[in-house]
């Protein structure tokens, strides 16, 4: 009979497939990104911190060039729930960059190091600047990119389920991304563009930035692009996620609160009822 | 509302207030003492559990507000300042994000115990007519609050929905003039769309202290939908209900807080993390998934004007639905007709909202098409006509014997 009826379950989500077909393929066809297990996944997952630190060198030794992190201060750096550098580290980081402050009592502005409260400043001083020397193309501030976008693609039938296991896959897309350039099909050249089938519409005006041994680390990593590119997804995952750790804790709590209430609960309705037919 | 049994008082500060405004008894008689139905279910639980859902989109907007700034240079930094320094500012934000969607579950699911139940019915019309305002100005609420945030989505999801009113003839163009405030969706929309955002839920509180008050004139339907006949039927509100709405309500916040903790982001879409850019069109325009199926009722006609006003009607259409059906039955148990129809059509709405959330092209624009024909036939054709040819299964002559006949 359970067999029978997931057969005719199979069948029917077969039929509802062939008709999202269409509308999948009007999408522009976009390949999926490997799934990767990484460490923060789950509803007991965390960061590994090593991994953030060492994606934290690829970000700012390679990345920072052209992105800006907006949203990461770097007393973030030292937080609980992230790499956990020392406020040492995290000051030393900040002072090897210089901000704009002001004005000052002649009315001046002038620049400064960076302290513990600034944010990570961006590499051009307007969006002009920054298409101007990308080819018109704006990189865009990476502070958020890892909850905004997505890392597969599947049929309506299916992908509510796979995002509710393996979440939208946005670590993974970045990873994808950044390590999966490819030569064109057909030798196809587009100028100033770059083919990568991560991308939508394939054509992507960010040059191949990993070439693999970019930056050294110094835990003894390989330093492969894949390497480079998992490591460096991992941190823009944290960036855009810096509460997950203390959000997963207090979740934990707050269930099992409820669950043990609700437990209490379903007794007390259950003597109160007893004497009742309902 | 006041209740006519007289109460005695000891407490003699209590009885000077109550000399003059009669609020303990008040208190007493309609919810503690209310006499309820003893048969109903656990579908009569989101009535409650909406309300709670109510004060907490309440409690948490007002502590958002303190840290949200309504402007366009600043909505969407302001939203990552509350995600990243304010104190559990991300806790307020997923409570009060999913808290919407999870209002919208139960109101959906109290609005289909009503339909199956026949709760619309005599004596329940205005009730009935309440619970429907409630709905139309939550979806309101929602999406001005959708938008605040000004991300992507947010910003074209405005985008669309305003426009929407240029399609009336001549007068169109001027109300979404006056909708945005000027020539485009801008600072302007936004502040007044915070505006309203905060106005609408007290007006809601409002709507929803009068559908209570009419529910307790006229009493709780119940899933035999037959009239309390007396004392025996009925069990007091507490501890009976209150007790059994409060594990209800547990248990639904242990599926609630589950997203707020583990997927809070699940029910929205990645792409309002971009902030706001009016000269970048995303490539699927899609609203919240609680506005799928009018979405799809809006995009199945094929004139922008026609769309419009399905979509409206297929809301305001519900106001007529305790005169449309026309069976003397209240509840779907005793229909046999009815109950195969009444699946059919939660049926159809689930398709709905699975074409609302697809491109409206091809196979899927069929299917809206066909599932909106048949959202509109079960009203204006399908429930008028069961109630002539059906033949309802005998009934119980109460509750109680329905109950006893049971155990
Ligand atoms: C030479 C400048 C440059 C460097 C270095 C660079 N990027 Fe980019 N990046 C760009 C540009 C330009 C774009 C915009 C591409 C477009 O819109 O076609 C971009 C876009 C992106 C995107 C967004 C893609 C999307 O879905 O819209 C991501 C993610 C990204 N870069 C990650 C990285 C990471 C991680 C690094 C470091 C390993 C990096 N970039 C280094 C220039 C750069
Ligand atoms: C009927 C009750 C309410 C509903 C259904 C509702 C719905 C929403 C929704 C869907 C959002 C967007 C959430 C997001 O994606 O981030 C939002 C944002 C917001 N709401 Fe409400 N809301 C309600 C009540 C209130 C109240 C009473 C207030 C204030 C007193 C309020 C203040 C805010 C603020 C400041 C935001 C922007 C912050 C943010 O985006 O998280 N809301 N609301």
């Amino acid at each position: 009979m359970m067999k029978k009826i997931l057969k005719m379950l199979a069948t029917a989500a077969l039929g509802l497939g062939l008709l999202a077909g269409p509308a999948m393929a009007s999408g522009g066809a976009q390949k999926n990104a490997p799934d990767h297990d990484y460490s923060f996944e789950g509803p007991f997952g965390t960061f590994d911190r090593a991994q953030l630190q060492r994606g934290w060198e690829v970000f700012r030794q390679v990345c920072s060039s052209c992105h800006s992190l907006k949203y990461l201060r770097f007393r973030n750096l030292a937080e609980p729930g992230g790499p956990e550098f020392t406020i040492e580290q995290a000051k030393a980081f900040a002072a090897e960059y210089e901000v704009q402050d002001g004005p000052n009592d002649e009315g001046e502005m002038f620049t400064r190091p960076a302290r513990l409260s600034d944010a990570f400043p961006s590499p051009y001083p307007n969006e002009q600047a920054a298409k101007a020397a990308n080819n018109g193309a704006l990189p865009p501030d990476l502070s958020l990119i890892v909850k905004a976008r997505e890392g597969w693609y599947y049929p309506w039938y299916i992908s509510p389920f796979i995002k509710l296991v393996k979440g939208n896959g946005g670590a993974e897309y970045v990873r994808a991304l950044i390590s999966g350039y490819e030569e064109p099909p057909h030798g196809e050249e587009k100028e100033g563009l770059n083919y990568n089938p991560y991308f939508p519409g394939h054509w992507i005006a960010m040059p191949p930035p990993l070439a693999g041994e970019d930056v050294e680390y110094l835990d003894g990593t390989p330093n492969t692009v894949e390497q480079e590119a998992t490591d460096v997804a991992a941190f823009l995952a944290w960036v855009s996620m810096p509460k997950m750790e203390e959000r997963k804790k207090i979740g934990f709590m707050a269930l099992l609160y409820l669950l043990v209430f609700a437990l209490l609960m379903f007794m007390v309705k259950h003597a109160i009822w007893s004497n009742v037919k309902h | 509302m006041s209740g006519h049994a007289s109460y005695e008082f000891k407490n003699p500060v209590v009885r000077w207030i109550e000399e003059r405004l009669p609020i303990f008894s008040t208190i007493r008689a309609q919810a503690v003492d209310f006499p309820t139905p003893r048969n109903l279910n656990y579908w009569w639980t989101f009535g409650g559990i909406a309300a709670t859902m109510l004060v907490v989109q309440i409690l948490t907007g007002i502590v958002l507000v303190m840290h949200y700034t309504p402007h366009v240079s600043m909505a969407f930094d302001s939203v990552e300042h509350i995600m990243r320094d304010v104190n559990y500012g991300w806790l307020l934000r997923w409570l009060h994000a999913n808290g919407a969607s999870f209002f919208f579950i139960a109101v959906y699911i109290h609005i289909f115990r009503g339909l199956y139940y026949g709760s619309y019915k005599a004596p329940r019309e205005v009730l009935w007519m309440i619970g429907v305002l409630i709905f139309i100005a939550m979806m309101a609420t929602a999406f001005m609050g959708y938008v605040l945030p000004w991300g992507q989505m947010s910003y074209w999801g405005a985008v669309v929905i305003t426009n929407l009113f240029s399609a009336f003839p001549i007068i169109g163009e001027t109300i979404v003039q006056w909708l945005w405030g000027g020539f485009s969706v801008g600072n302007p929309t936004l502040q007044r769309f915070f505006s309203l955002h905060y106005l609408l839920p007290f007006v809601l509180a409002a709507l929803v202290f009068l559908h209570i008050w009419a529910l307790h004139v006229v009493g709780n339907n119940n899933p035999d939908g037959i009239d309390v006949k007396s004392e025996e039927d009925t069990l007091p509100f507490h501890p009976y209900y209150t007790m059994k709405d409060l594990y209800a309500i547990l248990v639904f916040f242990l599926v609630y807080l589950g997203f707020v903790f583990y997927s809070p982001w699940y029910l929205g879409h990645s792409i309002n993390f971009a902030p706001a850019n009016p000269l970048s069109t995303p490539a699927h325009i899609v609203p919240e998934w609680y506005f799928l199926p009018q979405y799809a009722m809006l995009r199945a006609i094929p004139d922008k004007l026609g769309g419009v006003l399905v979509m409206f009607s297929s809301l305001i259409i519900l106001l007529f639905l305790p005169w449309l059906d026309t069976s003397k039955v209240r509840s779907n148990r005793y229909r046999p007709l009815g109950k195969i129809f009444f699946w059919l059509f939660v049926i159809t709405c689930l398709t709905l909202g699975i074409a609302g959330s697809q491109p409206a092209e091809g196979a899927w624009l069929t299917v809206a098409r066909i599932a909106t024909a048949f959202y509109f036939a079960y009203f204006l054709v399908i429930l008028p006509l069961l109630g002539k040819i059906e033949r309802p299964k005998p009934m119980p002559a109460s509750i109680t014997e329905a109950v006893l006949s049971r155990h």
